[in-house]
């Protein structure tokens, strides 16, 4: 699509990627015991958000549904994954890596269809990313007891997902989970199930034995009902703070093990000796990449007041130069809001930061007339006290406070329920590392940003949530500890 | 005439003081054959939550000390406590009617369990926290940090029993607010005596005694505690309710365990329990 800013001197042409090499079903079942078999709720339909056109229809679990693939995942545990040694299971999950990277092209254009995130970044960063976490975690499966963590697994995980990462954050819950030797029932979002259902394809390529993954797809009262069965020993779930709490509430008074991987308001704090054009790249990434749909997105710019005009002024600049448009073009940067429901949350949030003060621009660009769109957006004159500050906006939507002193810094970095994930840009190394000590967040990334390593632990502090993901420490969460 | 012995008023332990409750109420504590021991100070939702305001001060700083310095606060409780260790084991023998040999052991024990937690202060980290080798040019680290403050409900073991929580989750750099047993309070603020001549920083330890099915509803609900240890909670139906409440800022939970053997030696669990771990990335280049 066009990009109508005076620096741009040549036109792109389009280079859409080819949706030839995904093969798209008319209708999907659940995937339970290693089969596909109907739901017996009432079927649902994903749709592309960058063109509106429905994708297929999905089967909707009810409770009875969640049932089976509950007894489907306590027999493969009972009888097989928890039985088999560890160094069976690891080939296992080296195959599913296998097969992901094999099938790479294919899983990375059907993440960009149904999610309207761009191929750029389906293609390089989430795809590649799943195959290294099961690759990684493969690894673990014969070595628990160098983790620290012991070695005995929970038994059946419950696994909830959230829209915006489908398959990593799938390959998050699933690889340490079955490494340790628990059994799955995972449901993926219900706008973005078509990468979770491939991925059941790849379990019977893999020939996983039937039940230790189960894929049921559903919305909220299918994720309710995975959560609160009550043989299932394990709750992992991806998404907002408010489900997040209502969790914490169902599993009370129960044996569950729970880890919560919830919202976040990040600051990402740009010190006047930064290297700006760097951290200008980085506010970018921080805020723009998935749509802005990441829960450790750096939502809030924190800028030192001496240079603030400067970054506004390259940070407008560079703004002007975002493709926005067809997710498959391998030139987009910026695809589709994940549906209409977000595009609502968003463009209320942002009507709010308008009406309660702050000023607002965004990138110069056409959006396309069909599907879910909105322009990358930056508001200035933001106070601590306005709600596009402290509420999580999940959408392509920077707020700008400036600070003078580092102190005030970390005190308008740390005033916030969340605690997931921070940003510091400075040049000065002992400045870094003590931005680093005070701030009150899980991650910290200190010039860069939105980086993700299966060896690298991830998950938040306070209302960010409990329990790490990847890395060593991320086995605890499917173990029973070295000491029980 | 035969001396008249001075009594001793037990009173709350809040912020470095030894505060009346707010409330103005005390409650009989007996001793085991069930004759009169001394009036308690009964805590008030006010007196929790002066509580957390002291602890949430004493957090920063706290927290902020290197963990060498954390580590000879709490040898030095350790040290003060086996100066004490007379009125320790007349004091556990009043309140429970155990043998003065039983009464001895777990006074050992507690003045060991403060030995051994006060040495992993400094290497906590090291055992839990790591580098990690990312597929690409960055400098990736975890580290552990304290959650910040912690309600603890205290078991009954009137002394060992309350160092096993506490000690673990300050030796980390949390700060604490401990609803002491409320069969056994008296032991607790006598200790509380202790930590404050110990250089321990007021606010670190706070110790309320009183109704736990009173005041741990209002520390479960406080907005401004991060985590509960609800260890000492023996009904399940409240456990439950705590748990429930503690859910709306997600504090981090440590459910009960009945049958803890305080004896043995603990695992890292209690001190895991309310760590959060950060990891920072840097690039590596030139």
């Amino acid at each position: 699509m066009s990009n109508p800013t005076p620096t741009n001197v040549f036109e792109y042409a389009p280079a859409p990627e080819s949706r030839a090499i995904v093969d798209i079903k008319p209708s999907y079942g659940l995937f339970i015991n290693g089969e596909f078999v109907d739901g017996h709720g009432t079927s649902f339909k994903t749709v592309n958000p960058a063109t509106e056109e429905v994708l297929a229809e999905v089967a909707e679990a009810t409770d009875a549904d969640v049932d089976e693939a509950v007894k489907a995942a306590r027999r493969a545990y009972t009888r097989v994954w928890s039985r088999m040694s560890g160094a069976e299971r690891a080939k296992y999950l080296y195959r599913i890596a296998r097969i992901i990277q094999e099938r790479g092209r294919e899983l990375a254009v059907l993440e960009s269809i149904d999610n309207g995130k761009p191929i750029k970044e389906s293609r390089d960063v989430d795809i590649p990313v799943v195959a290294a976490h099961f690759f990684y975690y493969a690894g673990w499966a014969d070595k628990l007891k160098y983790s620290g963590y012991g070695e005995t697994p929970l038994g059946v995980a419950g696994q909830v997902i959230p829209w915006n990462f489908p398959l990593l954050m799938l390959a998050w819950k699933i690889a340490p989970a079955l490494a340790c030797g628990n059994t799955v029932v995972l449901k993926p979002a219900e706008t973005t199930p078509l990468t979770a259902l491939l991925f059941a394809e790849i379990c019977q390529q893999a020939d996983l034995p039937p039940g230790v993954v189960n894929i049921v797809t559903g919305a909220g009262d299918t994720g309710r009902a995975i959560v609160s069965h009550p043989d299932v020993d394990k709750v992992a779930f991806t998404g907002s703070t408010e489900v997040g709490k209502a969790i914490a509430r169902a599993v009370a008074g129960s044996d569950k093990k729970v880890t919560l991987e919830l919202g976040g308001k990040a600051a990402n704090i740009v010190f006047d000796d930064a290297p700006l054009d760097q951290a200008v790249e980085g506010i970018v990434n921080g805020i723009f990449f998935n749509q802005g749909h990441v829960c450790c997105a750096g939502s809030r710019l924190l800028v030192q007041e001496s240079v603030a005009d400067e970054v506004m002024e390259r940070l407008k600049r560079r703004m002007a130069t975002l493709r926005i448009g067809d997710p498959l073009d391998k030139n987009t940067d910026v695809g589709a809001i994940n549906s209409a429901e977000q595009l609502a949350k968003i463009r209320e949030l942002s009507q709010i930061g308008e009406d309660e003060g702050a000023e607002r621009w965004s990138a110069p660009c056409d959006l396309p007339a069909n599907g879910y769109w909105f322009a990358p957006t930056v508001f200035t004159g933001v106070s601590q006290a306005h709600r596009i500050a402290r509420e999580e906006i999940f959408g392509p939507v920077l707020s700008v406070l400036t600070f003078r002193t580092p102190s005030e810094a970390v005190e308008k970095a740390n005033n916030t329920p969340f605690g997931l994930s921070a940003g510091v840009w400075t040049d000065k190394g002992s400045r870094i590392l003590s931005m680093a000590n005070r701030l009150r967040a899980g991650v910290v990334w200190a010039n860069t940003f939105n980086k993700f390593d299966p060896t690298s632990p991830f998950g938040g502090y306070k209302e960010s949530g409990y329990g790490r993901e990847g890395g060593r420490h991320g086995l605890e969460a499917y173990l029973k500890g070295a000491d029980s | 005439m035969s001396r008249i012995d001075v009594r001793k008023t037990y009173k709350l332990y809040i912020g470095g003081q030894f505060p009346r409750s707010e409330s103005g109420r005390s409650y009989v504590v007996n001793d085991a054959k069930g004759k009169l021991l001394a009036n308690a100070a009964q805590a008030s939702r006010k007196d929790a939550r002066d509580a957390v305001v002291a602890a949430r001060a004493a957090f920063g700083g706290w927290s902020g000390r290197t963990a060498y310095n954390r580590a000879q606060v709490v040898y030095r409780i350790a040290e003060v406590l086996e100066g004490r260790r007379e009125q320790f084991e007349a004091e556990l023998r009043a309140a429970e009617g155990i043998t003065a040999a039983k009464a001895r052991t777990y006074v050992d024990a507690a003045i060991d369990r403060l030995v051994w937690y006060a040495g992993w202060a400094d290497k906590i980290t090291q055992v839990v926290g790591n580098a990690n080798p990312v597929a690409g040019p960055y400098f990736n680290l975890s580290t552990p940090e304290p959650s910040g403050v912690i309600a603890v409900v205290a078991p009954r073991g009137a002394l060992l029993g309350l160092v096993s929580v506490v000690a673990p989750a300050i030796i980390t750099g949390n700060t604490v607010v401990v609803i002491a047993s409320e069969d056994n309070p008296l032991t607790a603020i006598t200790l509380g005596e202790v930590m404050a001549t110990s250089d321990l920083p007021g606010g670190v330890v706070n110790v309320l005694t009183g109704s736990q099915a009173e005041i741990a509803p209002w520390l479960a609900s406080h907005m401004d505690v991060n985590g509960i240890d609800l260890t000492g909670v023996e009904d399940a139906e409240l456990a439950a309710e705590l748990e429930v409440a503690a859910a709306d800022n997600l504090k981090r939970v440590r459910r009960p365990a009945p049958g803890t053997d305080w004896l043995a030696e603990p695992a890292l669990d209690r001190m895991t329990q309310f760590l959060e771990t950060k990891t920072v990335w840097h690039p590596i280049g030139v």
